[in-house]
């Protein structure tokens, strides 16, 4: 394998397992906090604004893996662009 | 004629319109997708070359036209708002409302900053979706990868789109929280949030004699606990600037992508779902950008052992 073939393959790959927990984090935050909407409705308010804040810290995770990956298909971890 | 076989027979007709519509404007080859903004005005201030580039552009235009909104909603201010100050004021008091309920007190402090991050990227983000921010521009050729290929270059682009953009907004917000946090802690307090030594001196003092020898296991291992988590703090600190860029530049620059593909794929109907998942992405990324700064402005004026003081990430 070539390094370029190999560098395409390392971004595609960066991004798309990197997303795999995230993905999963925000999946059961969503479900924890329906959950405490579906049981007790009036506070849909805050629990709306802190699920956002749990997502947002799971996606953190996966924009790592964006950054990660948008380094190797630049070339800034070498190979060429 | 049974509801099934009816049902049956408009999902065959609204087929054969959307088979027609495919084979009468068959897919266009995508062209090149431009990853950054392009420079389109030079000012030039003597002697030196000032570039605008279109995504910069528009973001003015987004100042300008909050500015004059904010101008023209208090020209003639009344005690019953009525019209566009109506308008302003719900807005102003619904991003209010949220500030206090989450920064409680503090909020008045940190509104200006939550209020106008939150206006200038919803803004942005929305103006850019406007038919006609991308298309038009100028046609220029450009060589890729060896063979001559038409670009344009257009007039306007989506500020958020521009990591450059994203970048000062992300500095400008984690700055910002520095500067809070020393005003509320103190220079003394604030360093002690990065480098906290202070459990680890008392250990020595007492190794050393100066303390009375008490529970010496317990305070080494609080002290080294500290120490460490003081530098987890201090890296994700760093680290807040990258996905706050990242986050806003990803999500926007990922929807203007989907959109021109989905054009390509159909242009008839597929980018209409699209286009209102973008509207939605646009206003959830400015509400995320904002209350994500005042939380971390809220968590970086809390005194440490007052409660949730850690900041995860």
């Amino acid at each position: 394998m070539d390094p370029n073939s190999a560098r395409l393959l390392a971004t595609g790959f960066a991004v798309g397992l990197g997303m795999i927990g995230p993905g999963i984090g925000i999946g059961v935050l969503v479900n924890g906090a329906l959950n405490a909407i579906g049981r007790n409705p009036e506070t849909a308010g805050t629990i709306q604004t802190n699920m956002i804040l749990g997502i947002v810290f799971a996606e953190a995770l996966g924009i790592l893996a964006f950054v990660v990956s948008v380094m190797l298909g630049l070339g800034i971890f070498g190979g060429a662009a | 004629m049974s509801r099934r076989r009816r049902t049956l027979l408009t999902l065959l007709f609204i087929g054969a319109i959307l088979v027609v519509l495919a084979v009468y404007f068959p897919v266009k080859p995508l062209p090149p997708i431009e990853g950054g903004p392009k420079e389109i005005i030079t000012i030039h201030l003597d002697s030196t070359d000032f570039p605008v580039s279109n995504s910069m552009l528009l973001s003015w235009i987004v100042t300008i036209l909050l500015v004059v909104l904010a101008y023209a909603s208090t020209r003639h201010m009344t005690l019953v708002p009525s019209g566009l100050q109506n308008l302003v004021e719900a807005v102003i008091e619904a991003i209010n409302g949220l500030v206090s309920d989450i920064a409680g007190t503090r909020g008045r402090r940190f509104f200006p900053f939550v209020a106008t991050i939150f206006l200038f990227v919803l803004l942005s983000n929305w103006l850019s979706l406007i038919p006609g921010v991308g298309p038009f521009g100028v046609k220029e050729v450009h060589t890729v990868n060896g063979h001559q290929q038409e670009i344009i270059v257009p007039f306007l682009r989506s500020p958020s789109a521009d990591l450059n953009n994203t970048v000062a907004l992300a500095v400008i917000s984690v700055f910002m929280t520095q500067v809070f946090s020393i005003m509320a802690l103190g220079i003394l307090g604030y360093v002690k949030r990065w480098f906290n030594f202070g459990k680890l001196g008392t250990f020595l003092l007492a190794l050393v004699g100066l303390r009375p020898r008490k529970g010496l296991g317990g305070l080494l291992f609080w002290g080294i606990i500290d120490v460490f988590v003081g530098f987890v703090e201090l890296f994700s600190e760093l680290m807040k600037l990258i996905t706050f860029s990242f986050r806003l530049f990803g999500n926007i620059f990922a929807g203007e992508v989907i959109l021109i593909v989905m054009a390509y794929l159909f242009a008839q109907i597929l980018p209409l779902p699209f286009y209102a998942l973008e509207l939605f992405v646009g206003f959830i990324q400015a509400f995320v950008f904002a209350i994500l700064t005042l939380v971390f402005m809220t968590m970086a004026t809390q005194h440490h052992g007052a409660g949730a003081g850690e900041a995860e990430h």
